[in-house]
C-alpha cells in the first residue's frame, strides 16, 4: 500500500515545519541512492528521506508519523548486509548520520556517550590518545555507525575475547515511535529492573530509534601480536581453531580466509599471504608484555602441530595493522574477483567447522557459483561470500538459494542463520527455520509492546506466521528440501 | 552491482569503461567515510557511494536535474574515497563521464556559465593571471583587510643554476605558480644542481587540470596539447624525468596516457609523458641530503594529488623527517584542505569549512611551520592560517 496523495501531502507541510529544505528528500532523483543499503540487491524507494541534525528534529518526525500511521525505517551509514534498513515504500527512511557527535569522553569512567551516528572507527581514534578503545570492530568499522551496531547487535574480529556490542553497550536513549524519550541503562555495569538494554541491543530499529549510546571503553592491550599460519586443507586449519581454543586460550581474534579470500584481499593490500595456501588462521594475542610472546609462542606450536606449513608473526604495530586492514576490507575486495556477492553469516558450533567448510565447498559445485570464505573462525561465525553476476539472468535467484541452502546447513549442526548482521529482510525465512511458530508469536508480541501499530521498520526481522507456513509449502511442493532430517513447521 | 546502461552508449569507449566501474562497486560505503563532504553533510547524495549510484542513474537514462548536478559538482575529487576503495573502484574516471555527461543534459545557469568560463580564461595563462594579481595587489592597500589575505605578496623567483651538468631534468612551471610562488621552481634547481642534476624549467601554460576539472574536454586536449609539444624536443633528447612541484599538476600529468589514449596524433607521445613523469620527492629521495633542520616542528599537510593520485603517501615526510626536521603527526590527515582547483572559489562554503578544520588538526601538535607540496593547497591555506605555510621544498633550503 503506498501513501495516499492526502497524507503525504499532510507528512510533507508538517515535516517541512520541522526539517531544512536540504534536510527533507521527496523527489525520486534525490531517494534513488536512498533505495538499498550494503545489500544492494534488494531495492525500495523510500516516500521520503528525512535527515534530522538533532534529537528534537527527531522526536518530532516520530511524532508526525505516529499520528499519520506511517511507517518509519531508521538507517545509520548504510552498511549493514542484512538490507536492515532498506526502506518502506510508503514510508520515511529516517537517516541518522548527521547525529554524529561524540557527546562526553568520560575516561576515568571508561565510557562514553555519543549520538548515533558517530561511526564506529571514529570513536576508537577519538578515545586512543587517552589510552582508550572501543572494543567491537565490524569489518566495516571505518563507515558504520554505532547506532546501526547497536540495532544490528555487531560483533567484530575482537568479540572472541570481548564480547559483541550487547556486551559493550552500559545505556542507552531511546524514541519510542510516540516520542516519548526512554533513558535506559546508565554508566554502570548493570541496572535495576529488566535487563531492556539486552532486549534493544539487536532489535534491528523495530522497538525504537536509538538517539544516544553510551558504549564501555576498555584500556587498550599492553601488547598485542598477531599471527598468520598457512595450511595447505581448509579442514586442518579448522582443526587448529579447535585446538588453540580447547588449549585454554582465548586469543584476542581468530579469523580464517580460504583461498578465494586471500587472493581478494591480496589484489587490495599486498601483505604477501603464502601463496599456495588453501586457508590462513589469523590470530592475535593481546595483553600485559610478559605474557603475549610466551602466550604467542604456544599458538604458534599448535598451529604448527595442526599442520601449518608456514606461521609468520607482524613484525612490527604497521604490519600487525596491515593483517587486519587486509581482513577487514576482504569483503569489498572480493568486488575485485566477482562483481557481485551475497554475504551470509551463519554461525555453527566450532568442531563442525572442517565439515561444514567441505559440505559448503560441495553446495557451490552444486549451484555452479564460486563460494570466498572469510570469517570468525574462533566464535565460529561463517561469511561464506557467494560470487554472482547480478546482470546474469538467474544469478541472483541461484545465489539466494544457494545461501538458504547454506543457512539450513548452518541450523542442522546445531547453529544460527546470523552471527552478527542481523536478520533485515534478507533471512526471514532462515527465521521460520530457526524458530517455533510460538516462539516467532512471543516475538511479535514485543513487538506490539513498543509498537503496537507496527509503524517501525515494519516487514523487517520476525517474520510473520502466515510467511513461514507459506514457506513450509512452498518448499514441500517443489521437492526442494536438503535437509531432510530438519524439523519443519 | 547491477547496471542497465543502454545498449547504444555501451557501444562507445565511456560506455563501456562506465559499466567496468560500476559494476566493480560493491556498494559496501566504505568510501563515505574517506569522504570530505560526506563528512561534513552527513547525506548519502554528497558521498561517493551516492555519487556512483546517482551517475549510474544519469548514464541509465533516468530523469535528472540540477540537484544531482549540484552533488556532483561537490565533490573535490581528492580521491580520498579511491584509496580506501577495497574493491579497486576508479571513481574519479567515472566522474569524469558522469559530469560531462550531466553537463549536456542540463544546462547551468548564465551567471554559472560565465564564472566557468571566465576562470577557464584566466587561470590556465600565467600572463592573464599575472595581469589580474598585479591589479589586485596594486588595490590591495585600498580594500578591506578580510579580502587583502586572498591576494598573495609578491615573492622572489630566487636565482636559476646554470645548465651544467650532465644529467638533465625539466621543471614543468605550470599556470598559477610562476606568479604566486616563482621561488619554488629555482629552489628545487638549485637543490638539484648542487647533487649532479641539471633543471631546465619549461614555461607552456596550464597542464589542462583547471579546464578538466572545468568539465572543458577541448580546453583540456588543447592544453595537454601545448605541455606535450613544449616538452617534446627535450624528452627527444633525451632528459631523465618531467618534475612538476605542484602535485595537482603531477597528478594530471600522470593521467596523460588515460585522456588522450585514443588521439591518434598524440597518444604515444602522452603515454611518454606519463612514464617520464616525476615528483620532486621520488627524485629527491634518492640523494644524499645532508640533515640540517635541527629538529624544527613542523606539520606537513599531504596533498590528495600526492597521496591519492600519486600514491606518495608518507614519503615527503620521511624526507623531511631524514634532514633533520620534528615531523609532528596530523589528525585527519587523509581529508581534504578544500582547494581542489577551482574548488575553492566555486565552493567557497564548503571549502572554506574544510579549511577551517585542516587548519585545527595542523595547529594542534603546534608546529613552527606547515609545509605541503601543491600550489593550491599552499594559497589556499595561507589565506586563513595563523601559521606560514610553505612548500615542503622551500624548507629545505632554510637554515
Amino acid at each position: 500500500m503506498s501513501l495516499s496523495k492526502t497524507t503525504c501531502a499532510a507528512l510533507m507541510t508538517r515535516l517541512g515545519k520541522v526539517l531544512s529544505k536540504h534536510a527533507l528528500l521527496h523527489d525520486e532523483e534525490a531517494l534513488r541512492p536512498y533505495e538499498c543499503d550494503g545489500l544492494s540487491a534488494y531495492r525500495q524507494l523510500p516516500a521520503v528521506v528525512c535527515l534530522p541534525e538533532t534529537v528534537e528534529q527527531v522526536q518530532a518526525v516520530l511524532r508526525i508519523c505516529d499520528e499519520l500511521q506511517v511507517p518509519v525505517v531508521p538507517r545509520g551509514a548504510g552498511t549493514g548486509l542484512s538490507g536492515g534498513a532498506l526502506p518502506d515504500h510508503a514510508g520515511v527512511l529516517l537517516v541518522l548520520t548527521k547525529l554524529n557527535r561524540i557527546l562526553e569522553i568520560d575516561a576515568p569512567n571508561f565510557c562514553a556517550r555519543v549520538e548515533p551516528g558517530v561511526r564506529n572507527l571514529a570513536l576508537s581514534e577519538a578515545t586512543r590518545p587517552l589510552g582508550l578503545y572501543y572494543a567491537p570492530d565490524p569489518s566495516s568499522q571505518i563507515a558504520c555507525s554505532i547506532g546501526g551496531n547497536v540495532a544490528e547487535n555487531s560483533g567484530g574480529v575482537h568479540c572472541l575475547k570481548y564480547g559483541l556490542t550487547v556486551h559493550n553497550v552500559l545505556g542507552l536513549k531511546m524514541l519510542t515511535i510516540e516520542g516519548e524519550l526512554l533513558d535506559i541503562g546508565g554508566k554502570t555495569l548493570d541496572a535495576p529492573g529488566y535487563d531492556v538494554l539486552a532486549l534493544l541491543c539487536g532489535s534491528e530499529g523495530l522497538l525504537g530509534v536509538i538517539v544516544e549510546i553510551t558504549v564501555r571503553l576498555l584500556p587498550c592491550p599492553e601488547c598485542a601480536q598477531v599471527m598468520v599460519a598457512a595450511f595447505d586443507d581448509v579442514a586442518k586449519a579448522g582443526a587448529a581453531v579447535g585446538n588453540v581454543i580447547a588449549a585454554g586460550i582465548i586469543p584476542a581474534g581468530l579469523e580464517m580466509m580460504d583461498k578465494l579470500a586471500i587472493r581478494a584481499a591480496e589484489d587490495f593490500v599486498h601483505v604477501g599471504y603464502p601463496k599456495h595456501a588453501a586457508a590462513i588462521l589469523l590470530c592475535e594475542v593481546d595483553g600485559a608484555r610478559v605474557e603475549v610472546p610466551e602466550e604467542l609462542q604456544r599458538v604458534r606450536q599448535i598451529m604448527l602441530e595442526s599442520g601449518a606449513f608456514e606461521v609468520r608473526i607482524a613484525t612490527d604495530e604497521a604490519e600487525r595493522a596491515l593483517f587486519w586492514k587486509s581482513r577487514k576490507a576482504t569483503f569489498p575486495a572480493v568486488g575485485r574477483l566477482s562483481p557481485d556477492y551475497y554475504c551470509m553469516d551463519g554461525t555453527i558450533p566450532r568442531h563442525r567447522l572442517a565439515e561444514v567448510l567441505t559440505r559448503i565447498e560441495a553446495l557451490s559445485e552444486q549451484f555452479g557459483l564460486p563460494v570466498a570464505n572469510v570469517f570468525h573462525a574462533g566464535d565460529g561465525n561463517l561469511h561464506p561470500l557467494i560470487l554472482y553476476d547480478a546482470n546474469r539472468e538467474g544469478d541472483l535467484t541461484k545465489a539466494e538459494a544457494l545461501g538458504a541452502c547454506i543457512l539450513r546447513l548452518c541450523v542442522a549442526v546445531g547453529g544460527t542463520i546470523t552471527g552478527e548482521h542481523g536478520v533485515g529482510i534478507e533471512k526471514l525465512d532462515g527465521m521460520c527455520m530457526q524458530f517455533k511458530s510460538s516462539e516467532l508469536s512471543q516475538f511479535l508480541r514485543v513487538k506490539a509492546a513498543f509498537d503496537p501499530q507496527g509503524l517501525l521498520n515494519p516487514g523487517k526481522a520476525v517474520p510473520t506466521l502466515h510467511r513461514c507456513a507459506e514457506l513450509g509449502a512452498m518448499h514441500v511442493h517443489r521437492g526442494q528440501v536438503p535437509f531432510p532430517e530438519l524439523e519443519r513447521f | 552491482m547491477q547496471t542497465w546502461l543502454p545498449a547504444e552508449f555501451m557501444q562507445t569507449s565511456e560506455g563501456k569503461a562506465a559499466d567496468a566501474i560500476l559494476r566493480s562497486c560493491v556498494h559496501c560505503g566504505f568510501c563515505n567515510a574517506a569522504c570530505p563532504t560526506y563528512t561534513l553533510l552527513g547525506n548519502e547524495l554528497d558521498g561517493p557511494r551516492g555519487r556512483i549510484y546517482q551517475i549510474k542513474g544519469l548514464l541509465e537514462g533516468s530523469p535528472v536535474t540540477a540537484q544531482t548536478q549540484s552533488h556532483l559538482d561537490r565533490c573535490l575529487t581528492c580521491r580520498a574515497c579511491e584509496t580506501a576503495c577495497p574493491s579497486g573502484v576508479q571513481y574519479a574516471k567515472l566522474l569524469d563521464i558522469g559530469r560531462a555527461e550531466i553537463a549536456k543534459r542540463v544546462p547551468r545557469s548564465v551567471p554559472q556559465r560565465l564564472l566557468r568560463r571566465a576562470l577557464r580564461w584566466i587561470i590556465p595563462s600565467t600572463r592573464r593571471f599575472g595581469l589580474m594579481l598585479m591589479l589586485a595587489r596594486a588595490l590591495r592597500p585600498l580594500l578591506p583587510s578580510a579580502v587583502q589575505r586572498y591576494i598573495p605578496l609578491a615573492k622572489p623567483s630566487g636565482v636559476w643554476p646554470q645548465v651544467r651538468h650532465s644529467r638533465r631534468m625539466l621543471i614543468l612551471a605550470g599556470c598559477v605558480q610562476p606568479v604566486l610562488e616563482p621561488g619554488i621552481d629555482s629552489s628545487l634547481a638549485r637543490l638539484l644542481d648542487r647533487h649532479g642534476i641539471s633543471a631546465v624549467p619549461v614555461y607552456a601554460g596550464c597542464c589542462g587540470a583547471v579546464s578538466h576539472h572545468l568539465t572543458a574536454a577541448e580546453q583540456t586536449h588543447a592544453h595537454i596539447k601545448t605541455t606535450i609539444d613544449a616538452l617534446w624536443p627535450s624528452i627527444e633528447s633525451g632528459i631523465e624525468a618531467i618534475i612538476t612541484t605542484a602535485g595537482g599538476c603531477g597528478a594530471m600529468l600522470r593521467d596523460y596516457r588515460h585522456i588522450l589514449r585514443e588521439d591518434a596524433e598524440y597518444s604515444a607521445k602522452a603515454a611518454r609523458v606519463t612514464e617520464l613523469c616525476r615528483d620532486p620527492v621520488q627524485i629527491i629521495e634518492a640523494l644524499p641530503i645532508d640533515a640540517a633542520a635541527k629538529g624544527r616542528r613542523v606539520a606537513f599537510q599531504a596533498p590528495c594529488s600526492l597521496v591519492n593520485a600519486l600514491k606518495l603517501e608518507g614519503r615527503v615526510e620521511a624526507v623531511l623527517q631524514r634532514v633533520g626536521f620534528d615531523v609532528l603527526p596530523v589528525q585527519e590527515s587523509a581529508l581534504c584542505c578544500g582547494s581542489a582547483g577551482t574548488y575553492s572559489i566555486l565552493q567557497a562554503g564548503l571549502a572554506n569549512e574544510l579549511r577551517e578544520r585542516k587548519l585545527k588538526n595542523l595547529y594542534l601538535a603546534e608546529p613552527e611551520i606547515i609545509a605541503t607540496a601543491n600550489i593550491g593547497c599552499l594559497t589556499h591555506l595561507n589565506a586563513a592560517s595563523q601559521i606560514p605555510v610553505a612548500h615542503w621544498l622551500s624548507l629545505l633550503e632554510m637554515d
